[in-house]
């Protein structure tokens, strides 16, 4: 703020104010660390350790729960972005309804199950509150028009974590190949149990439909 | 009289003719055991053929079919599934047979660089196949069979 911005005229000086409010909060400030520095006189240290401890889990209880909460399918289509695009794609696929009755939502194949990992997306997720909120894919066109940046993320993080969403759920090691089509235990056989190719290599577009693949390695 | 006679004589040659046609439940091979005016169940949807097993073109221009399994593969304006294998380049990758050059054509005979506009929705032409038993079954014979009616030695 200039000083431009202070009213003229008025009686108070306003400078002189503000002065008083900082000083005030600075004694504020001094007053607290006092307080928490000295040893308490009415708590025992044992109660003030419990209590720590208490509030710990309590923190730490609660910073899953938000976990839990945003790592659901319903939190994840709460959104319109997700729901009228992503979602109502997913729904015609393998991975929704299928003979084994077992559902892939949008965490299993787009949140890490590893805390830390978690932890990570989430802190990029931030991202799309932004979106949401500046509309960056909030209408069809302008979702068709960046799904291939969108899908190019994805990608590169089903790459560089060697699918690891995929294999939560299908095991290379538990794959029975006598059980699988010819075409699949072909590609399966030279390509994923030598480690040359991951999941997502072969497997693009499964849930969602295909951003536009003019230039992506392998499509035309 | 003998005009009265013919009347009662049509009477009841069509009575007995339409009681015969309601005491018989209609049912066809086709049809299975539903009654004419309701609407059987409808039969279960057969997968399709999974073998990859190149099968017998009928005539020298059919179109072969899919061998295989076609469920979920994306073909419109954004990527065609089916070059991700059938392409030039993927089919070392892939194993599985290029597109022929007649798909790089267009309508004056032209080579084109890369799959012809008019050969791009491959599922117009190419159809996986079911496994379901058809019905009624089919008596088509191909041209060898026909030419081989002929007597040994005969003309060709
Ligand atoms: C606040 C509304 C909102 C919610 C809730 C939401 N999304 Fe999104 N999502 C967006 C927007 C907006 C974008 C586009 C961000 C951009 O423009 O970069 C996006 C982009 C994405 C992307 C592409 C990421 C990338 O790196 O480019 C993925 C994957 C995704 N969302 C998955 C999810 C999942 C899984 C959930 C549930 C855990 C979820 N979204 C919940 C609005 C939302
Ligand atoms: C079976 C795994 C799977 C499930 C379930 C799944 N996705 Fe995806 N998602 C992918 C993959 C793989 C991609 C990368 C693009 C591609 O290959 O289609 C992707 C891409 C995306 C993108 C980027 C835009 C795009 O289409 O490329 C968004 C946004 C997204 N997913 C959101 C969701 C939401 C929301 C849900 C739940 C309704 C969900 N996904 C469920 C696997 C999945
Ligand atoms: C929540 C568990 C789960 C996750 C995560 C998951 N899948 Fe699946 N997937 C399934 C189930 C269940 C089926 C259907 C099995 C059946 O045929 O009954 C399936 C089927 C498939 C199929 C066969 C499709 C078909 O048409 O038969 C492919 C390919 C596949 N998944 C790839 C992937 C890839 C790639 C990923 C990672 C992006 C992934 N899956 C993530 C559970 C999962
Ligand atoms: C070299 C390419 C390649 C890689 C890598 C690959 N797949 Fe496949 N997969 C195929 C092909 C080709 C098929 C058969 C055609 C189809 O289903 O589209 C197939 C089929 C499948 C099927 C259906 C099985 C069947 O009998 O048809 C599942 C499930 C599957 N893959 C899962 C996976 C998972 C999970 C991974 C990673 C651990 C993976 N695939 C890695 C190429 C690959
Ligand atoms: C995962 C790779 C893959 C994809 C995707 C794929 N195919 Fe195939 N296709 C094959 C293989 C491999 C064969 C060869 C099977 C054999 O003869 O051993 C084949 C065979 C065929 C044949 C039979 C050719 C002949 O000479 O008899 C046709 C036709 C065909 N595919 C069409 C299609 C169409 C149309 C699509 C897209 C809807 C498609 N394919 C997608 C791998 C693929
Ligand atoms: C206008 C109809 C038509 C369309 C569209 C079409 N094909 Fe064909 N295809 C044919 C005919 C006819 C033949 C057999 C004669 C020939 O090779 O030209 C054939 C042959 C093939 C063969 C066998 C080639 C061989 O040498 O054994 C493959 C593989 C094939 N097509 C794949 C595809 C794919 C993949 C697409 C989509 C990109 C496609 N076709 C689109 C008509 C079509």
């Amino acid at each position: 703020m200039s000083s431009a911005d202070i009213p003229q005229g008025t009686g108070t000086p306003a400078p002189e104010k503000r002065l008083g409010l900082v000083r005030r909060a600075w004694q504020f400030v001094l007053d607290l660390i006092d307080v928490l520095l000295k040893p308490s006189s009415i708590f025992g240290l044992g109660v003030l350790v419990l209590a720590g401890f208490v509030a710990g889990v309590i923190f730490w209880g609660g910073f899953n729960t938000a976990l839990e909460i945003t790592n659901t399918e319903k939190f994840c289509t709460g959104c319109h972005e997700m729901k009228d695009n992503v979602f109502a794609e997913l729904k015609t696929t393998v991975h929704f309804s299928n003979r084994s009755g077992v559902r892939a939502s949008c965490p299993d194949c787009h949140v890490p199950h590893n805390w830390t990992d978690k932890i990570a997306r989430k802190m990029q997720a931030s991202k799309e509150v932004w979106g949401h909120l500046f509309g960056s894919i909030n209408t069809r066109e302008k979702f068709t028009d960046r799904r291939l940046e969108l899908a190019l993320h994805e990608w590169a993080r089903f790459k560089a974590n060697d699918s690891l969403e995929c294999r939560n759920c299908h095991s290379a090691q538990s794959m029975d190949i006598t059980k699988q089509s010819p075409r699949a235990v072909e590609a399966h056989q030279r390509f994923l149990f030598t480690g040359e190719k991951t999941c997502i290599d072969c497997h693009k577009g499964i849930a969602h439909h295909l951003p536009d693949m003019r230039g992506v390695p392998g499509w035309q | 009289m003998i005009k009265k006679l013919a009347m009662m004589l049509l009477a009841a040659s069509l009575a007995a003719g339409s009681s015969t046609l309601l005491a018989q439940s209609v049912s066809s091979s086709l049809r299975g055991p539903a009654p004419l005016n309701e609407e059987g169940p409808a039969p279960p949807m057969q997968p399709t053929k999974n073998t990859a097993e190149k099968e017998v073109r009928n005539y020298p221009e059919q179109p072969p079919v899919i061998p295989h399994s076609i469920d979920g593969y994306q073909v419109d304006m954004q990527g065609n599934k089916c070059l991700s294998c059938h392409a030039r380049a993927r089919t070392a990758e892939s194993k599985a047979p290029m597109l022929s050059i007649t798909h790089f054509m267009d309508r004056d005979g032209q080579f084109l660089a890369s799959v012809s506009p008019r050969r791009y929705f491959c599922t117009q032409c190419h159809v996986s196949q079911s496994t379901a038993t058809p019905p009624v079954s089919n008596d088509f014979v191909d041209i060898d069979t026909v030419l081989s009616h002929d007597k040994p030695g005969a003309k060709r």
